[in-house]
């Protein structure tokens, strides 16, 4: 049976909401809260570590669901820098659009952006997944080191630039790649995996229009060997 | 009959440079190295003290007390950090130690009631389980970075630059990225990794407010943000961090040091240490947050002097990397394994360098198994030898402290304050703003 929670923040402030969901949540039986009026507020739901769902309506400001933990986050809006920043797992889903740096740094989990990302999407991403519905702006991916980033628009500039072993496909156009970026072939495994998230997404697209994008790994290694010393 | 040989060094193209510009045609690539800058640069030595005489009266050095507690991140935290000493591990991360040694500082730090600091590349259970009070940095890098170790860390670090290398990103070459490393930073093992220059989530002033408060709403408000930046424009980035909403600002002098980086970042870039403590002091007096906002100051802090200096100067405390790497065994000529000194010489010959000359940290080769991650290596430094030395160097800098705060009528070192100095040099008095030593003369200083 589902036991859900309304907190206004109209009437309310971010630090007693995440002081609830820090410290009184567990264990109270709510499995879903719903947060009115966000109203562009900073900080939203950041720090989660709960099994519960929590519904944000409206947009919302940046660092929504910093670096959640087993919580599934709804933005029913748009949403400003750095959405699931440091994600370690759980789901985050932001119905509209996102603003830079979306799911930056994260280590675990899903974030969906049903609309468009801006610039720095799944920048330093460290084992998060991401489907974008939309485009995403320049240097997506910048120094991304393990997961993958699924872009079912076009990509801006510099994609990929300086990438570890995380793996991007986009559908539809890229402006450019960056540094160390390569186009690779799309493999069987890579559609099972596009269609995996796709699906988790619940966005559907046909994984096999994907392109697959990875590492050259030709920045690994600092030409060491050329000097004495390595 | 042979002509005599005249022998006439350039100024300019001296024979450092020759080695320079030889070394660059030869290979093509900068050079990479540990440690900090090398060449002479104003400092803490160029002061001396105005203790007590007919006109002051001192404390006898012995037996009164003198107070050395330092209490950190006053203004949001419910938490703030109480030290016994004003004296702290500066953040040097694993991966560039080895686990030995972050065990060893921590062991230390907590012996002297003092605190140590992560670096990039995350927190380690040993670190966190022998440190009673840590600092968890927040690096642009983000390796490692997670909620758990963040909810389990006394204060946190938010990591602007570092006085090495401000502006520049970290490196740890892949002799250094052991599989548990490799692990921690989410890489490929035995790659060379960079560490990004700049926060992926946030990048100006204002953002670093909004993300300061996503730390503080996450951790609830309960431990203090200190913001670390390599000094460079000190007074505004100073200004810009206490607006930010910082609990602490730590400020790292140019003769910070590095595990690797540039060798032209080391020697090129930033400010002395002796010239930033103050700029940072007046920024925070322009903002009326002086005892508000507490200051770190770092870079090439080695004496209990230097620390009694920099507190004459207005910081609250210090931090060090360098003196505490060579307090535990970094450029000495020997190890210790089961008991017995080892000599390590022949390991510095064939990094190409010698004990007391030694910045290979970069290699992974340390011969005193320091700045290593090599299996063999890293036991050449025990944590219980490793903590020894340390928690008596850091009571030896804590009793020159004290000693020289009471020659000064000084009861708490926290009283310590700029009258107490005078300069030996026109630079160090320009820069530390204290009077040329027999003069009333300050530098720059306009009359009132």
């Amino acid at each position: 049976m589902t036991h859900a929670m309304q907190f206004d923040l109209a009437k309310l402030s971010v630090r007693e909401i995440n002081q609830f969901l820090h410290h009184q949540l567990s264990g109270s039986g709510v499995d879903r809260i719903e947060i009115l009026h966000p109203d562009g507020n900073h900080s939203i739901a950041v720090g989660m570590d709960a099994d519960v769902a929590v519904d944000i309506l409206g947009h919302a400001g940046y660092f929504i669901a910093g670096m959640n933990k087993r919580a599934s986050v709804t933005v029913h809006g748009n949403v400003g820098w750095s959405v699931a920043e440091n994600i370690m797992s759980g789901l985050v889903r932001v119905k509209g659009h996102a603003s830079e740096s979306a799911a930056a740094s994260g280590h675990g989990g899903l974030v969906v952006i049903e609309g468009d990302a801006s610039s720095r999407c799944g920048i330093s991403m460290k084992g998060c997944d991401i489907v974008v519905g939309g485009s995403v702006g320049h240097f997506s991916a910048f120094m991304a080191q393990a997961g993958t980033l699924v872009v079912c628009g076009d990509a801006g500039p510099n994609l990929g630039d300086s990438l570890y072993e995380a793996t991007i496909y986009v559908r539809g156009k890229i402006h450019s790649l960056g540094a160390d970026a390569r186009e690779e072939e799309l493999q069987a495994a890579d559609i099972e995996r596009v269609s995996h998230l796709l699906a988790a997404a619940e966005i559907d697209c046909d994984a096999s229009q994907f392109k697959r994008i990875a590492s050259a790994r030709s920045l690994y290694h600092w030409n060491a060997d050329a000097h004495q010393e390595y | 009959m042979s002509r005599p040989i005249h022998r006439e060094e350039s100024a300019s193209i001296d024979r450092l440079a020759i080695r320079y510009i030889r070394e660059a045609a030869q290979h093509g690539l900068y050079e990479i190295r540990g440690m900090g800058a090398k060449r002479a640069v104003p400092s803490f030595d160029d002061l001396v003290f105005l203790t007590a005489s007919a006109s002051r009266y001192p404390l006898e050095g012995y037996r009164e007390k003198c107070e050395s507690k330092t209490v950190l991140g006053t203004r949001y935290a419910k938490k703030p950090i109480e030290l016994e000493i004003p004296i702290t591990i500066a953040g040097m991360s694993f991966g560039a130690l080895s686990a030995n040694v972050k065990e060893a500082l921590g062991r230390a730090a907590t012996a002297m009631g003092t605190s140590t600091t992560t670096g990039d590349g995350g927190m380690t259970s040993e670190e966190r389980q022998s440190s009673k009070t840590l600092v968890y940095q927040c690096l642009p890098s983000r390796y490692g970075f997670n909620p758990d170790d963040l909810r389990k860390a006394d204060a946190i670090e938010m990591v602007l630059g570092q006085g090495a290398k401000p502006g520049g990103g970290g490196m740890l070459l892949g002799q250094k990225v052991s599989p548990r490393v490799a692990k921690m930073r989410t890489l490929p093992e035995g790659i060379d990794q960079r560490s990004a220059c700049r926060h992926p989530d946030w990048t100006g002033p204002d953002d670093l407010k909004i993300k300061l408060e996503e730390l503080r709403e996450i951790t609830d408000w309960q431990v203090p943000i200190y913001v670390k930046m390599g000094a460079t424009r000190v007074r505004d980035d100073v200004k810009l961090a206490v607006k930010a909403g910082a609990d602490v600002v730590v400020i790292d002098g140019m003769q910070g040091g590095t595990a690797a980086t540039q060798q032209v970042f080391i020697e090129h870039t930033g400010i002395p240490t002796l010239a930033a403590l103050p700029l940072a002091v007046e920024a925070l007096d322009d903002m009326n947050v002086v005892g508000e906002v507490q200051l770190i100051i770092s870079g090439g802090i080695r004496t209990g002097a230097d620390v009694a200096k920099a507190l004459a100067l207005g910081a609250d405390a210090v931090a060090i990397g360098q003196g505490v790497l060579v307090a535990l065994g970094c450029n000495h000529d020997s190890y210790v394994q089961d008991g017995a000194n080892i000599d390590a010489t022949e390991d510095y010959a064939k990094l190409g360098t010698a004990p007391g000359y030694c910045h290979h940290c970069h290699t992974g080769q340390c011969p005193v198994g320091i700045t290593t991650q090599d299996s063999v290596l890293e036991r050449r430094l025990t944590p219980d030898v490793g903590a020894e030395r340390l928690k008596n160097y850091l009571q030896v800098l804590n009793m020159e402290l004290t000693t020289l705060a009471r020659a000064c009528g000084k009861s708490n070192v926290h009283h310590l304050e700029p009258e107490d100095l005078v300069a030996l040099t026109v630079e160090a008095a320009a820069m530390a703003k204290v009077p040329l030593a027999g003069t009333d003369w300050i530098p720059g200083r306009r009359d009132p």
